[in-house]
Formats: C-alpha cells, structure tokens, sequence
C-alpha cells in the first residue's frame, strides 16, 4: 500500500500519525481512503467539489500532483503520497 | 646531491630559513631580492610588497633574471615554506651563495599581522577576517569582495532572522536591512539569539544592529523599524539585492511575494513550526514565485503560528541558516540555490524531503497570462488580510 506523510497540522486529525498506509491505484484513492480512516481530515483535503482544496500541496513522491494527473495519478505500492500545507511561521 | 625526492625536512635542513619578522625586517632595509614562489592564482590573492613572481618550475631558468648577482640577498617565500625552501636549495645549487626561505610562508606573515598587497581591495584585517572563506577556491577574494558589496534585506529579526543575521554578519554581507516593529520579549530568547536577556524590551532591530556591529564592524546595519505594507513594500525592497523572508503571516509573504516578482528581486523564503520547516528560493521568471508554490493561503485552523502552537528553538536555527547558507551562494554566484525545490526538514525524525516546484503557467503574478503592471500601478497592491482570510479581492 501506498504510504500518505501527514503535516503536523494534520496530525491531530489522524490520531497523531505521522505517516499511515493507505489502499488505493491513484493519488485520490489513496487520499479517500485516508480521510475513510481518518474521517475529520476529510474537510482539510476536499472540496465540496470532491477535488483537492487548492491550499493542500499533494506530491506523489517528489513531484506535484498537479502537473502530473491530479487525483488521478496512479499510485503503486512502493509510492510515498506527501501532503504539504503552506506554513508562515517566521519564529 | 640534492634529488626532488630528498624529503622537505632534508630539504630544510641544508638552507638557510627567516622568520616573517627577520625577513620584514631586511626587506625595509632594503637590497634584498624578494621572489614569491607560488602559482599566479595564489599570488593574485595577495602577496608582499617589491616581491617578482617565480613559480617553481621557473626558479632555476628565470634565476639570472631575476637575480644576476649569485653573491647578492634572495628571500624565497611561499604559501607555507615548503616550496620556497626547495627554491632555496635550487638556488643554492646554482651557487647562489645568500639565499634564505621565510619560513612559515606568507600565512605566517599574514598571521603575524605584516602587511601583504591584496586583490580586490580587500584590507589586511578583511584577508584574516574572511581568510577561511577565501582559501574555498569556490569563494575567494573575488567572491568575498562580492559578499562585501551586496546589500540583503530581514524580514523579520525574530526566529528565522536572528540566526541568518548573524551569520550573514559575520561572512561579511557589506549591507543589512532588518525589517520588524516588534521589541525583545523574554519568550523570543528560546530561539532568537541575536538578542539577550539584557535588552528586553528593546526593538528587535536596534537589539540586532547591537549585535552584528559588535561581532563585525564591516557590516553596515539599516533598521526599518516599520511593518511591510502595500504602502512601504517597493521603497524597502528597492535598495537591495536579495531578500530573506522571515515573516510570520501570510498576507505578507504574499505581498512581498507579488513585490519581488515586480522588482525581480530573489527571495529566500522559509517558515517553522513545531518540529518542522520549509524552505525554497524564489527567483522570479527563472523559478517558480510563492503563489506557484501556494496559490491560496490555507484557512486560518490549518496555519497556526508559533506563538500558537509552539515551535522549537533550534527549528529557527536551522532554517534560518539554511536561509544564510542560500544568500551567501546567490550573493557570490556559486552553487545551485534552492530555485525550483522546496526542501522540508522534519526534526523529530531528522529527514530531509525534496520536493519539485514548478512554474505555474497560470501564475497571476508569474505567469504566461500574468498583466504587465504599468509604472502607475507599481505600487497598488491588493488586500491581503481579505486575500487570506478567503474573502473576494478586487485586485
């Protein structure tokens, strides 16, 4: 399965989970099947449109989801899906 | 008989060597021949005074050149009196009579503090004070020269900005600008270590020129004891060459992102919190800009600050030198900056991430489609506290 890094802010939303396997063939099944599990990240990640809200950065490994297939970009076992949320703080 | 393979000690034990005081001391008296024996980089990047230059391999047959009488003084130096004193006995083999090597070479004469002609308008004091840089073939004098003329500008003397001063002061960036309004609070001393304890209460800038005049008094110090607004960004920016953003929410990092894509000024941008940091460098229309990277701020209950949700020290720390570490390079033109890549730093688990980051081709601000501002509207910006907060914007 698929590994999905969850950002610190998401963390308390997945129990404090840094890093969860999740079954899927393509970045969107894998991220549904994260908000299933983890029902209170939902909100975060998807609109109401059921894509990607456009303030959640997703990579399938290094590269950005959005020039590859978005939600569509297949994912396979060994794949590491990355969710990176802007962050302002300065310290 | 002497071979190239006796071994230096043998070498040194059969001419004559001086101490850099000794031979300072007869070349002000004057009628000394003095020969540099080291290559033409080395001795672009300083060498002393009435000195000819003589690589090794030039020593035997350029000797009647340089030296006609056989009888008459040569002082040899070198880097570090290894190569002089193997010209010395060169020499010595030719039947020069009275030649010595400097012993300790010229770092030894720059160590004792004799003077040395240096390139690039570097002052003896600067040479000791950068000599770690400039002996990195990647920096140099030339490199250090560049360092000491560019100007860079803080957003923020707190977290991020106090590290990054301070080293950014010490490798001797000529010109710092801090921007921030806010005093030193005893919760800022966990991780902002430009201030201390004795100047609570002080403003951050003024506790931060303090700091850098004392630790290098190349440095000159420009306070902008302000918060970045639509009203002041072009003004602050327009003096410098490299940005540092340092701030701690997200209107400003958007203004200042959308400024510096105008003014087509690189930003090195980081942020932290918790246990973790993000930083990329932004160099408008050859990278991406931040609003390729985030093209909409993230509601408020996703984005805490620091004050909120804590974040520890050494975070600042890291990041905030991974910043410095990014000027230095786009300062002296070496290395390959951060454009292009977001690098994340987990510390909990000590792992660094690398991401891609691509120039959206819809940027509003970078991108193909992106409106050319006319002079009039350089200085209008949109609202970023309505921007952020997720409400409409008439740009």
């Amino acid at each position: 399965m698929p590994t999905v890094r969850i950002p610190p802010v998401l963390r308390p939303r997945t129990g404090g989970e840094s890093e969860v396997t999740a079954e899927g063939e393509t970045v969107g099944e894998v991220l549904r099947a994260l908000a299933d599990a983890h029902p209170e990240t939902r909100d975060q990640l998807f609109a109401s449109d059921g894509e990607l809200n456009r303030y959640v950065n997703v990579y399938l490994n290094d590269e950005d989801v959005r020039v590859l297939d978005g939600l569509d970009t297949s994912a396979s076992a060994d794949d590491t899906v990355v969710i990176v949320p802007a962050m302002a703080g300065g310290g | 008989m002497a071979t190239a393979a006796d071994t230096i000690e043998q070498v040194k034990a059969r001419i004559e060597e001086v101490t850099p005081a000794e031979a300072r001391g007869e070349i002000e008296r004057g009628e000394v021949v003095l020969l540099d024996t080291r290559e033409l980089t080395e001795w672009n990047e300083s060498h002393l005074e009435g000195a000819t230059l003589v690589p090794p391999v030039e020593v035997v047959e350029r000797a009647d050149e340089v030296a006609p009488d056989a009888g008459q003084r040569v002082l040899i130096y070198c880097a570090s009196g290894n190569r002089s004193a193997r010209a010395a006995d060169a020499l010595q083999n030719l039947g020069y009579e009275n030649v010595a090597s400097v012993a300790g070479g010229i770092k030894a004469w720059e160590a004792e503090g004799h003077p040395v002609v240096a390139a690039s308008g570097l002052t003896p004091e600067q040479r000791m004070r950068y000599s770690r840089h400039t002996l990195l073939s990647e920096v140099g004098v030339e490199g250090q020269a560049k360092l000491l003329e560019s100007k860079v500008l803080l957003l923020g003397a707190g977290g991020l900005g106090s590290p990054a001063a301070l080293y950014l002061a010490a490798a001797g960036i000529g010109t710092i600008g801090l921007v921030d309004d806010d005093l030193v609070d005893e919760s800022n001393l966990q991780r902002q270590v430009i201030h201390n304890t004795a100047r609570l209460g002080a403003a951050k800038t003024e506790s931060a020129r303090q700091t850098i005049e004392l630790l290098n008094p190349d440095v000159d110090v420009v306070e902008h004891r302000t918060r970045l607004d639509s009203a002041n960004v072009l003004e602050l920016l327009e003096p410098y060459d490299i940005i540092v953003d340092g701030a701690d929410n997200f209107p400003t990092r958007y203004l200042l992102n959308d400024a510096s894509v105008r003014l087509r000024k690189p930003v090195v941008s980081a942020s932290i919190l918790g246990f973790e940091g993000q930083i990329s460098t932004f160099a408008p229309y050859e990278g991406p800009c931040y609003r390729c990277l985030y093209p909409t701020p993230p509601p408020p209950e996703l984005a805490p600050s620091c004050g909120a949700a804590g974040v520890l020290g050494v975070m600042a720390g890291v990041m905030g030198l991974l910043q410095a570490n990014e000027v230095i390079k786009l300062a002296a033109g070496i290395g390959e900056p951060l454009v292009g890549r977001l690098l994340l730093y987990d510390s909990l688990s000590t792992r660094f991430t690398e991401l891609k980051v691509r120039r959206d081709p819809e940027c509003p601000i970078c991108g193909e489609h992106a409106e050319e501002i006319p002079a009039s509207e350089m200085g209008k910006f949109p609202d970023y506290e309505a921007f952020c907060a997720g409400q409409p914007v008439a740009a």
